[in-house]
């Protein structure tokens, strides 16, 4: 076996692992509570009977391990148990969540990842000149924004004001494709302005930390044209950083999109997430967040994979 | 410490007085405010006046009146919550570098899972299960922000442990609290403080955010998260209302990564890029 497909299986089996150990957390998370969860659910008044058939509804009359076993295994065959708020099966309504969900992500990724390229390629490029100032400001500024204030001031302008766009994105499974990207932009739009900022920072920080290094240099004291050193001596070696910032700000997307659907009434995950919660309907919070945190670390994993790769270095480390 | 400040850049020395001025607002709300925090004098919506400088919220309270006193609940909270998690995540991290071996290799595990999963989502598993009050919230956040703490306190602390020094009191025969008070952590604060700045933005756009959903601090408690949620139905009526406690939230959050952003700078060894 060569040293690669060593290590990324390395890789893969550390995230195997990781996920393995998230699923226990979030599975036993419920046991952290002091005393009972049902009393804190259902309050001091509950009958007996009503605290016995709760408990049975949500597996607690079952020891703990097999309750996890029969957990994971529902989670793996796509069984995710029933709403304690609705008594629906969560399986049925939470893939077009997850769908809508991915689709606003992809939208948001789609526009942000080629811009946030090309201006952080700009500012590495040119630092220190005054576009470089500007964007370290505006991005420095943005990304002390709360998103829900991205957010309302792009529904004020572009929906309110202009109405260009509606302000509530009530997408549903039988619209167009292009009408759900036109109602997805808005909120597609606010992401981009979320993470951009992230991304931009980070493209230029690798850039800059690439153009830095020796063999640049001695390109460029060999006469090489400045075009030509970028297309020939940085980028081969920057796509491992590229990809690992797209990557890691796409995890961060995954995150950002909670806040965003609850401002557009987008019928994404992340709303169904906000709204288990304060119902504290506990199997569906369980499962929004087993399906979050798996996205979450399979991205993280891409972008370890993606640096080694890449990465001569990291390949055959001394 | 006044030469270092008047040789700041110009971004830093506005975060800085904006900064004051938040401080200001929130230590003295009760005499700047004009009405109470929580008293309903008008009806829902009123338009702004002269009485009301920024009108009235969704069941008649004084607008500019909440967001002063938000600046105390919203900034308080968030603070307490960076100061406990800077308590376990220092604490923690130091002990993990001095002691090494299996401590070290435990609690490191530990935090890497923990931070493999994006702290919101494990904030909002955590406050299903314990439910929504300031204090189960200041302790969860606390706690999962800790992990970052850790790995900073950790990793700098670790470059510490190593110096003749620290070698020096440890063969004297001092104690472990002396060595962490005395010996690391002055050697560490340059790092922690910059750290802490960027960890109160993130706590504080975190709290504001959980607010914002209904699950962070819990009316009628004025906080500027929760008070974007109760008048949001405003901006349809092209009303700039809902915007103010946001803008505010922004506005710190600008001032201090300013600030932070040059202290990273102070402690890089005055760095270009």
């Amino acid at each position: 076996m060569s040293s690669l497909t060593k290590v990324i299986l390395q890789r893969l089996g550390l995230g195997v692992l990781t996920l393995f150990a998230v699923s226990l957390i979030i599975a036993f998370a419920v046991e952290l509570l002091p005393g009972d969860i049902t009393q804190a659910m259902l309050g001091q008044s509950a009958t007996p009977e009503t605290v016995a058939a709760f408990r049975a509804e949500i597996g607690l009359d079952r020891p703990a391990h097999i309750r996890y076993l029969q957990w994971l295994k529902g989670m793996l065959t796509g069984d995710m148990g029933r709403s304690l708020a609705s008594k629906r099966e969560i399986t049925e309504f939470i893939g077009t969540r997850l769908s809508n969900t991915l689709f606003l992500g992809g939208v948001a990724a789609a526009i942000a990842v080629p811009l946030a390229l090309f201006l952080g390629l700009l500012a590495a490029l040119y630092r220190n000149s005054i576009y470089d100032r500007i964007v370290n400001l505006t991005t420095l500024t943005s990304i002390s924004f709360p998103e829900f204030f991205v957010a309302y001031i792009l529904i004020l302008f572009l929906s309110v004001k202009s109405g260009i766009f509606p302000g509530i994105s009530n997408v549903s499974t039988d619209l167009a494709f292009g009408d759900k990207l036109f109602r997805t932009l808005l909120p597609a739009l606010t992401l981009t302005l979320v993470v951009l900022a992230h991304m931009l920072r980070m493209t230029r920080a690798a850039i800059i930390n690439l153009l830095s290094s020796p063999y640049i240099e001695m390109a460029h004291l060999k006469g090489v044209r400045r075009f030509r050193v970028i297309t020939h001596h940085a980028l081969p070696n920057a796509w491992g950083p590229i990809v690992n910032v797209i990557a890691l700000n796409l995890a961060y997307l995954v995150v950002g999109v909670v806040v965003v659907e609850v401002v557009f009434v987008y019928p994404g995950l992340g709303q169904l997430l906000v709204d288990s919660v304060s119902k504290r309907d506990l199997p569906v919070v369980q499962a929004c967040a087993m399906i979050f945190a798996a996205v979450y670390i399979l991205l993280n994993l891409l972008s370890d994979i993606v640096s080694i790769v890449s990465n001569p270095r990291l390949l055959h480390p001394r | 410490m006044g030469k270092l400040i008047l040789g700041a850049p110009l971004s830093a020395k506005i975060g800085l007085l904006i900064i004051l001025c938040y401080v200001f607002t929130a230590v003295f709300a009760p005499w700047i405010a004009p009405y109470s925090e929580t008293a309903i004098v008008g009806s829902s919506y009123e338009l702004w006046t002269e009485q009301f400088i920024f009108g009235t919220d969704n069941i008649g309270r004084d607008m500019l009146s909440r967001l002063i006193f938000g600046a105390r609940n919203t900034i308080g909270i968030a603070f307490a919550t960076v100061i406990i998690a800077f308590l376990i995540g220092g604490v923690t991290g130091m002990l993990a570098a001095i002691l090494g071996g299996w401590y070290d290799m435990a609690i490191s595990r530990l935090v890497d899972i923990l931070m493999a999963v994006p702290s919101l989502i494990f904030a909002l598993l955590l406050l299903t299960i314990f439910g929504t009050s300031v204090l189960s919230l200041i302790l969860i956040i606390a706690v999962l922000d800790s992990t970052r703490v850790f790995r900073i306190s950790r990793s700098a602390a670790m470059n510490v442990v190593v110096m003749e020094f620290v070698e020096a009191a440890r063969l004297r025969g001092e104690g472990m609290w002396w060595v962490i008070r005395k010996e690391v952590l002055p050697n560490i604060m340059a790092p922690l403080l910059a750290e802490f700045g960027l960890r109160f933005c993130f706590v504080f756009l975190f709290i504001a955010a959980l607010s914002f959903l209904g699950l962070g601090i819990q009316p009628p408690t004025a906080d500027w998260g929760s008070m974007v949620r109760e008048n949001a139905p405003l901006i349809n009526y092209n009303d700039i209302t809902p915007l103010l406690p946001a803008a505010a939230i922004a506005g710190l959050t600008v001032a201090v990564n300013f600030v932070v952003d040059w202290m990273l700078h102070l402690s890089s060894g005055l760095r270009s890029d």
